[in-house]
């Protein structure tokens, strides 16, 4: 091969690549183009709210086409993403406190977001529970079993994973509720409990792929509508739910980005499509993903009774809200922090 | 075991080579070693990705999102990997034809992408454009996007792959000198005449090898391009953070398709490597002593 | 800038009568600039403005000082490890024949080309209690993946090519003559081996070894999914550094970041002296 010869192929290679790639990223021709900043257990939620609520919009707006792309991560990544650029229409995230880090940060949202909406900005709400082995073969029924020496912890770092800062608050709600549970107690049994946890993934989806495809651990606390994923994906003949005895209403709350919206022309369609999820065919779709809708009207009766009855404690009346709970527990130096300090 | 790869006198073979029961071991604690630790994780993607059948692995494909993600890939490559080989070639001649003070901080320099871990390697890009960064407020201002959409993505591929093409070309024209060239120009030839008659087709395939190190990196880089994608399913997803998302999506199979695809293209790498060596042996030999 | 460059540069360069030094070292230094130098200054520079005691408290924390000694640490063994059985590879590879050498010969490659992030799944697949080697290693008691030693089983991975190509041609180019006079003059195989062959090897295996725990230091995407990690204990300086991000330490992070590059920056220096001093002492390597 001449070096001519080489060249050409090389040129050629890449006007290739270069024309196959253009064709690709030129934009599709859509009306509106929304972007919804999510975190990770929503992927297969939104990915059917997205048609559904295109189909209601283009019936509404004489067939204007509105595309909704998707970005799915931890929801502290997420939020971070937002802050340092990444121009959202709607945030629709794990916990409040990111969202506030993001008005806070950029001043693209108000700070009283959560106002904006009913229940909290939270359409629809879930759960923490465990997923054991099939058989149960360790006998876990409640929080205080998880700190038992012969038994293994999979949860995610409350540090990265907005899920798994509920599975620690639900945690603590429970051991501060035992008698004698004051806050020394609690401390000890949180920090018991992270002692039996072998494998920290940073998102609660890496700890689910630990558990359920490494197979490592006798439990893995989750979100609720993870928990029933798992068993749709992984076979219900492999995994048992367990509904401890108290667990924690997690609100998953959504906003629009007002500055991003604006600049994209965007804000009636970002409004809309939140308002959508408070809409019975949002509410129904919510509950057929396993999500618990705050409206249960519309959904389909067999979704919900797969819904267990529990004591749910709340971030706001338990914790004192976000930002408290953000402050005393995660922050750099707080109560997780400390677990892991050297004791020696 | 067998014939030794050197032409050894038979009758010193006892001599200078090990016994056959030492030479054995050495061979088979070396297949196994290697067995273990790269041959395995190798059949374990292809072993996953074929799992359900071809008719599964194919369907792999047909997804719009890995469409869009192979699509995406292959622009940043054809952007980044022209861009080192320019690179590449400005900065072995300047090094390795002319002497300058300075020269072995500039070859550090050239060399330090290969050692930042690319979660920094991100970062710095973060930092820089990030509405938070420095240049922010100004690119916000004039609507302007660099990470979180392609141009970021390709700056963290250029800085991760940015010495692949100069590491392999400087070894070699050092070692070839510059005696041609002055003969070239000395006999009326221009400079840049000179460039791609003498010097060029002595480096070609020591540049084909380069060309191909950095195009395997630059498609497969993760840590730094995670870091600047914003992960919008079919826009800013390469193909290792698709691998990501479909494994995280409980879609195994898929993910060890779209993951074939990109051993496959190592396998090639390396294939088309080993012919250039083999043909060429003599040319690259210099150009492997990094 | 090309233009300030010739000027200043001709003072700095011994003369020659090939063109294209301003022109090419212009765009070099550009190009360095633009894509390396200026967004690495953007991070020195953000680590500073946090100011030297700020500086000192986030670097002496616990955590801080745990992750960046395990990527050093586990860096290093793997380095070790990979200097070890590399240099067994590639004796075995210039040395001998057997069936299916060429096919390892080109596997030796295979960390270069193939994505860390798929690396790093397939090596957990392989060594989580529940598969083959993992299975195996259970047996015996042993824990690889999701502990310290699964970091260093992802390290061996990335590093080990540098070590055998970078023995390999020196190992190709010593003389047999020696050997035989070694063998000659009465000594042992052993002796000749120990004291004859690999003091020829030593800078090139030292070289490998550099690289091979440089690039292993800052690796990421390959670890994340078979260290397990848990703070103090299998948690790497760069997922440290994506935590901080994440929780909007931006300062701790540039902190950790400015800190790693410092030390690759050190190392890489030492590299290129060890490659200078390889190249005077053994001519043209």
């Amino acid at each position: 091969m001449t070096l001519s010869l080489l060249r050409r192929h090389l040129l050629s290679a890449a006007a290739a690549a270069a024309f196959i790639a253009g064709a690709g990223i030129a934009p599709a021709l859509a009306d509106k183009t929304l972007l919804n900043v999510s975190y990770d257990p929503t992927r297969e939620f939104y990915k059917e709210f997205n048609s559904a609520f295109a189909a209601d919009w283009a019936g509404k707006h004489n067939g204007e086409v509105v595309t909704v792309n998707q970005s799915h991560g931890g929801s502290g990544k997420q939020a971070r993403a937002v802050v340092d650029g990444l121009d959202a229409d709607v945030v629709t995230l794990a916990l409040a406190g990111d969202i506030d880090q993001i008005a806070k940060a950029t001043k693209k949202l108000p700070e009283d977001w959560a106002k904006r909406l009913p229940h909290n900005s939270a359409p629809y709400t879930s759960t923490i529970v465990f997923i054991v082995r099939k058989g149960n073969p360790k006998g876990i029924k409640d929080w205080g079993d998880l700190v038992k020496d012969d038994v293994q912890v999979i949860t995610p770092n409350p540090k990265t994973s907005g899920g798994a800062r509920w599975n620690y608050l639900a945690a603590w709600a429970y051991a501060a509720k035992q008698p004698g549970g004051d806050e020394d107690k609690t401390r000890e049994f949180i920090a018991d409990l992270y002692r039996n946890v072998p494998v920290l993934d940073t998102g609660a989806r890496g700890s689910t792929t630990t558990f359920a495809q490494r197979e490592v651990g006798d439990v893995l606390i989750s979100w609720e509508n993870e928990a029933f994923l798992v068993q749709q994906e992984f076979g219900s003949d492999k995994f048992d739910i367990v509904v401890p005895s108290l667990s924690i209403l997690a609100e998953p709350p959504v906003a629009v980005v007002d500055a991003n919206a604006k600049a994209k022309g965007n804000e009636e369609v970002a409004k809309a499509y939140l308002d959508f999820l408070y809409s019975p065919a949002g509410q129904r779709l919510a509950a057929k993903h396993f999500f618990r809708p705050t409206d249960p009207s519309a959904a389909d009766p067999a979704d919900l009774a797969r819904f267990p009855k529990l004591e749910l404690v709340s971030i706001d009346k338990d914790f004192g809200g976000w930002a408290a709970a953000q402050k005393k527990h995660f922050a750099d130096g707080g109560i997780f922090d400390q677990i892991y300090k050297p004791t020696n | 075991m067998s014939e030794a790869a050197y032409p050894v006198r038979p009758q010193r073979r006892s001599e200078i080579g090990e016994g056959g029961i030492i030479q054995w071991l050495l061979v088979t604690v070396a297949v196994v070693f290697l067995t273990s630790v790269l041959l395995l994780p190798l059949a374990v993607v292809f072993g996953e990705g074929l799992r359900k059948g071809w008719e599964t692995f194919f369907a792999a494909f047909t997804e719009p999102d890995t469409l869009a993600a192979v699509r995406l890939t292959l622009l940043v490559a054809a952007i980044a990997v022209p861009f080192n080989i320019v690179f590449g070639l400005a900065a072995s001649w300047a090094i390795s034809k002319f002497e300058f003070v300075g020269k072995n901080l500039l070859l550090t320099l050239i060399d330090l992408p290969f050692s930042v871990s690319p979660v920094i390697s991100g970062l710095v890009f973060v930092l820089l454009f990030g509405a938070q960064g420095w240049l922010g407020p100004w690119l916000e201002a004039h609507d302007l996007k660099i990470i979180f959409a392609v141009p970021g993505i390709v700056l963290a591929t250029v800085f991760v792959t940015f010495p692949f093409v100069a590491r392999e070309l400087i070894p070699l024209m050092q070692a070839q000198g510059t005696s041609e060239e002055e003969a070239a120009l000395t006999l009326g030839a221009s400079g840049w005449h000179t460039f791609r008659h003498v010097t060029l087709p002595n480096v070609k395939w020591a540049l084909l090898y380069g060309v191909l190190l950095c195009n395997a990196r630059a498609m497969g880089e993760f840590g730094a391009v995670s870091v600047v994608s914003g992960h919008i399913r079919g826009l800013t997803n390469t193909m290792p953070l698709q691998i990501e998302i479909l494994y995280n999506e409980y879609n195994f199979t898929a993910a060890f398709a779209v993951a074939t695809l990109l051993a496959a293209l190592a396998l090639l790498t390396l294939v088309l490597k080993s012919l250039l060596e083999w043909r060429f042996a003599g040319e690259l030999a210099a150009t492997k002593r990094h | 800038m090309a233009f300030t460059l010739l000027g200043r540069g001709k003072t700095l360069r011994e003369a020659s009568v090939i063109p294209g030094f301003g022109l090419t070292l212009g765009f070099a230094l550009l190009g360095l600039g633009l894509i390396v130098l200026i967004p690495l200054a953007a991070l020195a520079l953000r680590a500073a403005s946090i100011g030297p005691a700020g500086f000192i408290a986030i670097a002496s924390e616990p955590r801080v000082l745990a992750a960046l000694q395990l990527s050093f640490g586990a860096a290093l063994i793997a380095a070790g490890v990979n200097a070890v059985f590399g240099l067994l590879v590639a004796w075995v590879l210039v040395r001998y024949d057997f069936p299916g050498k060429r096919l390892l010969d080109a596997a030796v490659d295979l960390p270069f080309a193939l994505p860390t992030a798929v690396a790093g799944i397939a090596l957990a697949a392989i060594y989580a209690p529940n598969g083959p080697l993992g299975g195996l290693a259970a047996l015996l008691g042993l824990k690889v993946a999701f502990t310290p030693a699964g970091v260093v089983l992802a390290l061996i991975f990335i590093g080990l090519p540098f070590v055998v190509r970078t023995v390999q041609p020196v190992l190709e180019e010593v003389e047999r003559d020696i050997e035989e006079a070694s063998a000659l003059l009465g000594a042992s195989r052993l002796r000749t081996v120990f004291s004859v062959i690999l003091p020829h090897v030593y800078p090139a295996l030292l070289t490998g070894f550099a690289l091979a725990f440089a690039r292993a230091v800052g690796e990421y995407g390959s670890v994340i999914f078979i260290a397990g990690n848990i703070p103090m204990v299998s948690e790497i300086a760069p997922l440290l550094i994506v935590i901080k991000l994440e929780e909007f330490d931006y300062a701790g992070a540039t902190v950790i970041a400015s800190l790693m590059l410092s030390l690759s920056f050190a190392l890489l220096f030492i590299i290129n002296a060890l490659q200078g001093w390889q190249r005077k002492r053994f001519g043209n390597v």
